[in-house]
């Protein structure tokens, strides 16, 4: 069981509507998002699909802060994103990013930012993700899928009311998969808003609450994830639904 | 090789009798170098550290510098010191020169570029691989800075090595600015020269011997913790 307590405070989903209004991102005269205007409600896990090179992680990243706007705004719950939102969340990023460092301080480091300091049992959430035993290794020495598994705990260790996922478990092995698809499903139980970015259909069937498609930076469907794959809102979301090519 | 062995033989009689002038000379250039390496840290190592994570105007210039001054021939860096250290230059009132002190502040002179320059470079690239993640954290500059330096250990360790031997390896600004004064500023390398220029060629290469063991020993016993880190 996923036994990190989470304080009743973060219950509350007190950052949900997130609306995107009119967004859109420009980098090196490309729009690479494109007057993207959405608003999620849903309190479960949201799905980011679309090919290679639609923008996906751009709009995550825009959701995290870590990109502007070229123009439009992000909310969360009608304010707009700033740093006191942006540390109700957690990102894991595609590649993990883990310090030169062992895994147990990997969460340590996070452990020690937080203020007021966090009470999480950083041993627990190793043994979650299945690392206990490995707390000691250095990071740089983990397999890619135990990588990915730490970033997931490390992000965890901050308590984040939305937890954002760009592809944690592309080209993991079934075993992290599954054990990343068991603790999402865990978190979301616990009232963890998650937005998850994957190439798998396969998977959004089995995690997604809603769907946000997108392609060539545009918005072209957001539906709950029934009506995405029996009756998709565009052609393109229809294509890609059926494994067709899509361009 | 009969010069070689002469002078390994010599080396050898030097330290095992206890040569005390020996052991004066040995002791003030790690005590120079090591307070000029200790010095060039604390300059260096955030100035490095500053360059790899801020962007702003001027800031591809000051890396051109410090990388043409890691090349700076010493003597020139010694007549800059003297100088400003002699007794007409505008820091001629704090009578420094010829002493220990001017021999400190020139072999830091040599080291703060080595020490910025590279940590720089290493720094930035971790950096660019930390970057989003302390965004994302929130981290502060002071504590990404720290955490550069301690995830960067390694590669900075390898930096200050090469930063202490290019002190204890010095000659020329040390000479210039310290003069090579018996019991007072004479250090292994003005050792060494002054014993080539009498022709006292055994002596120079003993103590040239002597010297090589020093920088040896120091990059073994980096290389131990080296590997010892690793292993952790």
């Amino acid at each position: 069981m996923f036994e990190t307590n989470y304080s009743e405070a973060s219950f509350k989903f007190e950052l949900i509507p997130i609306k995107l209004r009119s967004v859109s991102f420009q980098k090196l005269g490309n729009n690479l998002i494109d007057n993207i205007s959405l608003s999620i409600n849903s309190k479960g896990i949201t799905i980011i699909l679309g090919p290679n090179g639609a923008g996906k992680s751009i709009l995550m990243r825009l959701l995290h802060g870590l990109e502007k706007p070229s123009s439009g705004e992000v909310l969360f719950n009608g304010i707009n994103l700033n740093n006191t939102i942006r540390l109700k969340q957690a990102m894991v990023f595609q590649n993990a990013v883990l310090l030169r460092r062992t895994a147990i301080e990997n969460l340590s480091f996070v452990a020690s930012l937080q203020r007021p300091k966090q009470t999480s049992n950083l041993n627990k959430l190793l043994q979650e993700v299945g690392l206990y035993e490995k707390k000691n290794l250095p990071a740089r020495r983990l397999s890619g899928g135990e990588k990915q598994r730490l970033s997931l705990a490390r992000a965890l260790v901050s308590r984040p009311e939305i937890l954002l996922l760009d592809e944690p478990t592309a080209s993991l092995d079934p075993y992290s998969v599954q054990m990343i698809e068991t603790l999402l499903i865990k978190l979301r139980n616990q009232n963890t808003k998650i937005i998850f970015i994957t190439h798998d259909l396969n998977q959004a069937r089995r995690l997604a609450e809603d769907i946000i498609f997108i392609h060539k930076g545009k918005l072209e469907a957001y539906q709950s994830a029934r009506e995405f794959f029996n009756n998709p809102e565009s052609k393109f979301a229809q294509a890609f639904v059926q494994g067709k090519l899509i361009f | 090789m009969q010069l070689f062995s002469e002078s390994l033989q010599t080396a050898f009689y030097l330290i095992v009798s206890g040569n005390s002038d020996l052991f004066e000379i040995i002791m003030l250039s790690i005590k120079v170098s090591l307070t000029s390496l200790f010095g060039s840290i604390v300059i260096g190592l955030p100035l490095g550290a500053f360059l790899a994570i801020h962007r702003f105007r001027l800031r591809s210039i000051i890396l051109s510098i410090l990388n043409a001054l890691m090349g700076m021939p010493p003597v020139v860096v010694g007549l800059i010191v003297y100088l400003y250290l002699s007794r007409s230059g505008p820091l001629g009132f704090l009578s420094l020169l010829y002493t220990p002190t001017a021999m400190i502040i020139a072999q830091m002179l040599l080291v703060i570029p080595i020490i910025a320059a590279l940590s720089a470079q290493i720094i930035e690239d971790l950096h660019i691989e930390y970057r989003d993640l302390f965004r994302s954290l929130n981290v502060s500059t002071f504590k990404a800075i720290m955490a550069y330096i301690i995830d960067a250990k390694m590669s900075l360790l390898t930096v200050i090595l090469a930063g202490f031997g290019r002190a204890i390896s010095e000659v020329g600004a040390v000479s210039i600015v310290g003069g090579n004064i018996d019991h007072l500023t004479r250090v292994m390398t003005t050792a060494i020269a002054l014993e080539t220029s009498r022709g006292n060629l055994s002596l120079a290469l003993a103590l040239g011997f002597i010297l090589l063991a020093i920088a040896l020993g120091v990059n073994i016993f980096a290389v131990k913790v080296k590997n010892w880190a690793m292993d952790r």
